[in-house]
C-alpha cells in the first residue's frame, strides 16, 4: 500500500506518495529527479548514495524513503549556496579530488558530515571517516587534502 | 602561456559533478521508456532445456519477455571479436558464436538468457523472477588448468582441447642457446589472478527508437561510440548510420567499458523491436557477473644469467584464461600485446614466449587498465628479484646492469616492438634517488623496533601506449583500425569547438585538449568547447583505451589545427597584403615577419564567415578535421618503487610509502597527470593486496559483491610521491606525447610484491601469490616458521 510522506529536501518542503520498498535513493532520483545521488552498489558497501538525513550521513540505498518521513534531507544538489559552490566543492576542485565524478556526491556529503562533527580533522581523521567511500578513480591523495584545506578554510 | 601546454589549470567539466549535474546514462530523462530485467545463467555450465515465459509476460506492467530464439528469429548476428588472432602453425583462432542471449547453451554464470521489458524497474524485476528456465547442468571448468587437464569438457565444438590459439613470438633457438651457456638459470611459477574493474558506475544502455522508425540513438556507458556503434550495427544489420551512440558523463571505464557487450545490442534490438524507450542499468552483483574481467594468466617462466648478473635469454609459458567465449579485445591482450612487452627495460638478447588461450565457465576476459602490459610486467620483475637473490647481487644493481642504455635508442627488442626513445637508467636513478634507496637500511632497522617487517620493492616498465598502429594491427590479425579523429571549428567570433572520436570518462578531456587548443592558437580556456562522445556530433573515430587519447587523439587535435592555422594564414596574408610565406603566426596574432602589421585570429576568424573578402579558392568557414593514424607506439616507461611494513603477528601488509618516476612524454596539465598516476597504484595496490574474483570448482563466483571482493579503501592507501621525466619526449607524434594512464596499474603489483618479499625474506618466505591478503601473508609466515622448526 503506498504511504504519504511529508520531507524537506536541500530546504524545500516535500510530500509524496511511496510505495514501502521504495528506496530513498529512487525516490530523490526517480520521484524527485534529484539525480546527482548515484548508486554504485546498492548494498552500502561504497556510499556513492550518501545524503544527509537530519544532519547524519546515511547510504540512500539502504534508507527506504518512508524513514525519511518527517526529515531533513540533504542531497549533494543542495551543498551549494545560493549558486556558489561551498567551501568544500570549491576544495575538490583546487586538490582534483574527483576525476569521472560518479563517486563525488557521496564524499562531498560524507565529508560535510564530517567537518560538521570535527571542523578540525587530522589526515587520519579524514581517511578514517571516509573510509566507508570508495573512490575508484585515483588514491584519495587529493580528497584527504582537499577536505583539510576546506576544513582550514571555513575556520578562517 | 597560463592556460596552455605544460599549465596546472583547474578542470574546466568539474562543476557540475560537484553540484550533482552530471549527466550519466542512469540519469537520463527518458519519459516512457521500459526498463530492462535481465535472466541469466544461475549454471556455470548447462543446456537450455526449455523456457517458458508466460507468467512473466502476464505479470503487471510488463510489455514483453524476448530470448534467443526471438533474436535468432530476427536474424541478430553474432557477436564477434574485433581483433581475432592466429595461432603460430598459422591456423585461425578458434572464435565460437557468442550470443547476445543464449540460444541453446549457456556457458558462465551470468550469461544473459532472456530480457524482460516492463514498465519501472520493480516490475521488470518481479516479472524476471518469474520466467522458468529449465538447465540441464554440464560438468564445468573454473580454470585454465581445469580446462587444459586431459579429458576435461569441451566447451565449444569449435575448440577441440579449450583452446582458443597457441600464441608464440621470439625466437626459440636463441633461448635454447642462451639457456645452454648460462651461469645462472632462475625459474618461477606465477599466478596474476582474475580481477574486476569495477567502476562505481554500473554499466548502463538506454536506447530511444527514432520518430522515423528506421534510426536509434543508443546511450552507453562506453570508451568507444564509434567501435560500439560499429559492432551493434552489424549484428542488427543495419547501415551503421541508423545508429546514433551517445556516450554522456561515464563513471570510469578503465578498460572493460571499452569493449563490446551483449546488452548493448538487447536494448537496441528490443527498442527498435517494441519501438519504445528502453533502459537497462546493472546491478553490483550483476556487473561482477557480466563486466568482462581481467588476467588470469598462468605463467611459468625462466631467465639465463651469465655470471655478472647479465640477462642472456628468457623463456615464457602462460595459460591464459580467456572465460566463456572471446571478448572484443580478449585474445589479442594475452597474445599480441602481453608478448610484446616481455623485454622491458632490459637488453635481453633472447626472448620466446608462448601463450595458450583457454575457455572456462567463466566471465570473459578482456582489457582492465594496463591489459597485458601489468602481466609482462610481473614476470619480468620476479625474475629480476629472483635472480639477484640467486647471485647475491642488490636488486638494484642488477636491473642497473640490465637496462637498456640510451645511446642504443632506437631499441630493437628481440620481441617485436622497436622502441623510439627513452632514457631508462636516468629514470632508474631519478627513482632511486626519490624512493631513498640509499636510506632504507635504516627505516628497516626503525620499522624493527616496533615489530614490523619491513621491506622494498622495485618496478620498472615500458608501456605500449598510444594504441596503436592501424598497419600493425591489421597485419596482427585486427578486424578495425586505431587512428583517432578530430575536427576543429571556429566561429565567426574567433572561439574554438573541438569534436574528438576519444571519449573522457574521467581523464580531463577538456581540459587536456582545450589546453594543446589555447596553446596552439592563443584562444584563452573560457573560449574552448571540447566535444567527445557522440557520433552524430565527432568525426569517425576509435575511443579511449590503451592510454591514446593524448598520443593519438592529442595528435589528431594538433593536426586539424595545423590546418586552421595554415587557412588562416591565407587569409591573413590575403588581408596584409602578404606573401604567404611571410606571415607568421603566434600568440593568437598572424604578423608580417619583419613589420608591425599583423591581424588577430578573431578578426580572421571573422573574414572567414563573412566571406566578403576571401582570397581566391578559399572557401568559407573556418574548420577542419584530421584523421591521425600513430606510425608507432609512444613508449612511456617509468620505475616505481614501494616500501611496505609486515605485522608478522597478523599478516596485515602496510603500504609504508610509493615513489615513482614516469617518462609519459610531454606533459599538457601536470595536476591531471599526477591523478592519473596515483589512480593507476591505487588500483595496482587493490590488485596486489586485496582483489580477486574468486570462482568455485563448479564455476559459482564466490566473489560479486562490494562485500566479497575487496576494494582499496582511504586509509589503506599511503601518500604517492611521483614526478615525470620529461627529458624524451615521444619522436613520432607531434605533441610528443606518451600514455599516463595505465603506468601505475602496470609497475604497482610488482613493486609491492617484491617488497613484501623483501621483507619477509629473513623470515624465510620466497613466495606470495597475488591479492597478499593478511590470510595468506599470515599462513605464509606460519609456514615458513614451521619448516624452519622442522628442519632445524
Amino acid at each position: 500500500m503506498p504511504v504519504e510522506i511529508a520531507l524537506t529536501v536541500n530546504g524545500v518542503p516535500v510530500r509524496a506518495v511511496v510505495e514501502p520498498r521504495q528506496s530513498l535513493a529512487d525516490f530523490l532520483r526517480e520521484d524527485l529527479a534529484l539525480t546527482g545521488t548515484h548508486l554504485g552498489c546498492e548494498h552500502g558497501a561504497c556510499g556513492a548514495c550518501t545524503v544527509l538525513v537530519d544532519g547524519a550521513a546515511v547510504r540512500s540505498c539502504l534508507v527506504f524513503a518512508v524513514q525519511a518521513d518527517g526529515g531533513e534531507v540533504v542531497t549533494v544538489e543542495g551543498l551549494a549556496q545560493g549558486g556558489a559552490l561551498s567551501p568544500l566543492q570549491r576544495a575538490f576542485r583546487a586538490h582534483h579530488a574527483l576525476q569521472c565524478g560518479f563517486c563525488t556526491p557521496g564524499f562531498l556529503v560524507a565529508a560535510t558530515a564530517l567537518l560538521a562533527e570535527n571542523p578540525d580533522p587530522t589526515a587520519d581523521e579524514v581517511r578514517a571517516a571516509l573510509s566507508g567511500q570508495i573512490f575508484r578513480c585515483t588514491g584519495y591523495v587529493g580528497i584527504v587534502e582537499a577536505v583539510l584545506a576546506a576544513a582550514k578554510a571555513e575556520r578562517a | 602561456m597560463r592556460e596552455g601546454i605544460g599549465a596546472r589549470v583547474l578542470r574546466t567539466e568539474d562543476r557540475r559533478f560537484l553540484t550533482g549535474r552530471g549527466e550519466f546514462v542512469a540519469d537520463l530523462a527518458l519519459p516512457g521508456a521500459l526498463h530492462c530485467a535481465i535472466v541469466r545463467s544461475p549454471h556455470a555450465h548447462a543446456r537450455i532445456r526449455a523456457l517458458d515465459a508466460r507468467a512473466a509476460v502476464e505479470a503487471p506492467g510488463v510489455a514483453a519477455v524476448l530470448t534467443g530464439a526471438d533474436m535468432a528469429a530476427d536474424g541478430v548476428g553474432p557477436m564477434r571479436t574485433l581483433w581475432p588472432i592466429r595461432s603460430h602453425d598459422g591456423t585461425p583462432m578458434a572464435e565460437p558464436p557468442r550470443w547476445a542471449l543464449a540460444r541453446d547453451t549457456v556457458r558462465h554464470v551470468g550469461e544473459p538468457v532472456a530480457v524482460v521489458l516492463a514498465d519501472g524497474r520493480a516490475a521488470a524485476l518481479d516479472a524476471a523472477e518469474r520466467v522458468e528456465v529449465d538447465y540441464e547442468p554440464l560438468p564445468a571448468l573454473a580454470s585454465a588448468a581445469d580446462a587444459a587437464a586431459d579429458g576435461a569438457p569441451h566447451l565449444h565444438a569449435a575448440a577441440p582441447g579449450n583452446v582458443c590459439f597457441r600464441w608464440q613470438r621470439g625466437d626459440a633457438a636463441a633461448v635454447e642457446r642462451a639457456f645452454a651457456t648460462a651461469a645462472h638459470v632462475v625459474e618461477l611459477h606465477l599466478r596474476n589472478p582474475r580481477i574486476a574493474g569495477c567502476a562505481l558506475e554500473p554499466r548502463a544502455v538506454a536506447a530511444l527508437p527514432g520518430a522515423d522508425d528506421a534510426s536509434l540513438t543508443l546511450y552507453a556507458t562506453t570508451q568507444v561510440p564509434h567501435h560500439l556503434r560499429r559492432l551493434v550495427a552489424e549484428e542488427l544489420g543495419w547501415p551503421e548510420v541508423a545508429l546514433r551512440v551517445i556516450a554522456p558523463d561515464v563513471g570510469g571505464g578503465f578498460g572493460y567499458k571499452g569493449k563490446h557487450y551483449p546488452e548493448e545490442t538487447i536494448v537496441a534490438w528490443a527498442a527498435r523491436r517494441l519501438r519504445r524507450p528502453v533502459r537497462w542499468v546493472a546491478t553490483r552483483t550483476e556487473s561482477f557477473v557480466s563486466d568482462l574481467q581481467a588476467r588470469d594468466h598462468d605463467t611459468r617462466c625462466a631467465l639465463a644469467l651469465d655470471r655478472d648478473g647479465r640477462f642472456l635469454g628468457l623463456r615464457v609459458d602462460t595459460r591464459a584464461n580467456l572465460g566463456a567465449y572471446v571478448s572484443t579485445v580478449g585474445a589479442a591482450i594475452p597474445s599480441a600485446i602481453y608478448s610484446a612487452l616481455l623485454a622491458g627495460v632490459y637488453a635481453t638478447p633472447a626472448i620466446h614466449v608462448e601463450v595458450t588461450g583457454l575457455f572456462t565457465n567463466t566471465v570473459p576476459t578482456d582489457a582492465y587498465r594496463g591489459a597485458g602490459r601489468p602481466e609482462a610486467c610481473f614476470v619480468l620483475e620476479r625474475l629480476a628479484d629472483e635472480a639477484a637473490r640467486a647471485l647475491g647481487l642488490d636488486r638494484a644493481e642488477i636491473r642497473r646492469r640490465n637496462l637498456v642504455p640510451v645511446s642504443a635508442m632506437p631499441y630493437r627488442t628481440p620481441i617485436g616492438p622497436t622502441y623510439d626513445c627513452g632514457d631508462f637508467p636516468r629514470v632508474f636513478a631519478r627513482a632511486l634517488a626519490l624512493g631513498d634507496y640509499a636510506g632504507f637500511d635504516a627505516r628497516r632497522a626503525a620499522s624493527a623496533t616496533r615489530g614490523r617487517a619491513r621491506g622494498i620493492g622495485i618496478a620498472c616498465f615500458v608501456e605500449s601506449s598510444g594504441v596503436a598502429p592501424s598497419k600493425l594491427a591489421g597485419a596482427l590479425g585486427a578486424r578495425a583500425g586505431f587512428f583517432e579523429s578530430a575536427e576543429v571549428c571556429v566561429d565567426a567570433t574567433g572561439a574554438v569547438r573541438a569534436a574528438l572520436g576519444t571519449h573522457s570518462h574521467g581523464q580531463g578531456h577538456a581540459t587536456t585538449f582545450a589546453q594543446i587548443l589555447a596553446s596552439r592558437l592563443g584562444v584563452p580556456l573560457a573560449r574552448i568547447r571540447i566535444v567527445e562522445g557522440d557520433t552524430a556530433a565527432v568525426p569517425y573515430g576509435t575511443g579511449t583505451f590503451g592510454s591514446r587519447s593524448l598520443a593519438v587523439g592529442g595528435s589528431a587535435l594538433h593536426a586539424a589545427t595545423a590546418k586552421v592555422i595554415d587557412k588562416g594564414r591565407r587569409i591573413a596574408a590575403h588581408r596584409l597584403e602578404a606573401a604567404e610565406a611571410d606571415v607568421a603566426f603566434a600568440d593568437g596574432r598572424y604578423a608580417v615577419a619583419g613589420t608591425d602589421r599583423a591581424i588577430t585570429f578573431g578578426e580572421v576568424a571573422r573574414a572567414a564567415h563573412t566571406a566578403h573578402d576571401l582570397p581566391s579558392g578559399v572557401e568559407p568557414g573556418l574548420q577542419e578535421s584530421a584523421f591521425y593514424d600513430p606510425s608507432n607506439f609512444a613508449f612511456s616507461n617509468g620505475v616505481h618503487l614501494c616500501e611496505v611494513e609486515v605485522d608478522p603477528e597478523t599478516g596485515v601488509v602496510q603500504l609504508a610509502g610509493y615513489a615513482a618516476v614516469d617518462d609519459i612524454g610531454t606533459v599538457i596539465n601536470p595536476m591531471i597527470v599526477e591523478g592519473q598516476l596515483h589512480g593507476g597504484v591505487a588500483q595496482g595496490a587493490g590488485q596486489a593486496l586485496a582483489e580477486a574474483c574468486v570462482y568455485d570448482a563448479g564455476g559459482q563466483l564466490l566473489s560479486a559483491s562490494f562485500q566479497d571482493y575487496a576494494l582499496p579503501r582511504a586509509d589503506e592507501l599511503p601518500d604517492l610521491v611521483s614526478e615525470n621525466d620529461e627529458s624524451q619526449p615521444c619522436t613520432h607524434n607531434p605533441l610528443g606525447a606518451k600514455g599516463c594512464g595505465e603506468a601505475g596499474t602496470i609497475a604497482a603489483p610488482a613493486a609491492i610484491v617484491n617488497a613484501i618479499l623483501d621483507a619477509l625474506a629473513p623470515l624465510g618466505v620466497d613466495a606470495i601469490e597475488m591479492p597478499a591478503t593478511p590470510q595468506r601473508v599470515w599462513q605464509a609466515i606460519a609456514r615458513a616458521r614451521r619448516e624452519q622448526a622442522a628442519a632445524g
